[in-house]
């Protein structure tokens, strides 16, 4: 099974009312997309967080990742919104 | 090397960017910016901001950012200050410094990096406003800026 951990930050984390969990991924493909869809249908407030067309943005393992990024066990998975520093 | 530090703390930007250039003979040029939390924002009263970050991940963008800075131009040091938590008004939230032999190194290279730095440091600012407090939204212009380069 592939276990990744996630976490969420700013209105993001706001939004699924969480900061950090566990998740283990559905079988099938360990994409960031798959891991959206698998959250999406989870309940509304996910449904809402990564909505279709929810601008949201993903690292894994503390780098700038996309949709298409493959998940491995234990990989650390953080959704934010676009970010606003400076 | 580059020196990239995230900290609540404010920073004294004379003693900062002397550390760019102590002890060395070769520095010709000294570009900086800093950067500051302005009292209004979208036509609304700004009463402080709390800046939010991804410990870990922050540092490994700003280095990254740094390193790229080094690869696209010929510069001798490169520094990023940037304050996360509670702000005020007047305070100030970002350094950037960039030593070169000649000025024209050190002023693309210090756009360049906070360019980079509005896009790719996982940062986030929360305004306090008379009306509640707001996350900030990303704006394209910054985009913009970044997709210069």
């Amino acid at each position: 099974m592939t276990t990744v951990t996630l976490l969420y930050f700013a209105g993001l984390r706001e939004r699924v009312g969480r900061s950090r969990e566990e998740v283990a991924l559905a079988a099938g493909t360990a994409t960031v997309a798959s891991l959206v869809q698998q959250l999406r249908s989870r309940d509304e407030r996910y449904g809402e967080a990564f909505a279709t067309g929810a601008n949201w943005r993903v690292a894994v393992n503390q780098r700038m990742a996309d949709a298409g990024t493959a998940l491995a066990s234990g990989d650390e998975v953080a959704f934010f919104p676009p970010v606003t520093g400076g | 090397m580059p020196t990239v530090r995230v900290q609540a703390a404010d920073f004294d930007v004379g003693r900062e960017l002397e550390s760019l250039t102590r002890g060395r003979k070769d520095v010709g040029a000294v570009a900086s910016f800093v950067g500051l939390v302005r009292d209004a924002n979208d036509g609304r009263e700004i009463r402080g901001m709390t800046l939010e970050h991804y410990p870990g991940m922050t540092e490994k963008a700003l280095e990254e950012i740094c390193r790229e800075a080094h690869a696209r131009w010929k510069l001798l040091d490169t520094l990023v200050i940037h304050r996360v938590g509670p702000l005020a008004p007047g305070d100030r939230i970002v350094l950037v410094g960039v030593s070169s032999a000649h000025r024209g190194e050190a002023f693309a290279a210090c756009e360049f990096i906070m360019d980079y730095l509005k896009t790719r440091a996982p940062f986030w600012k929360r305004e306090d406003t008379a009306h509640g407090s707001r996350w900030v939204e990303a704006r394209s212009s910054d985009d913009e800026a970044a997709g210069r380069w």
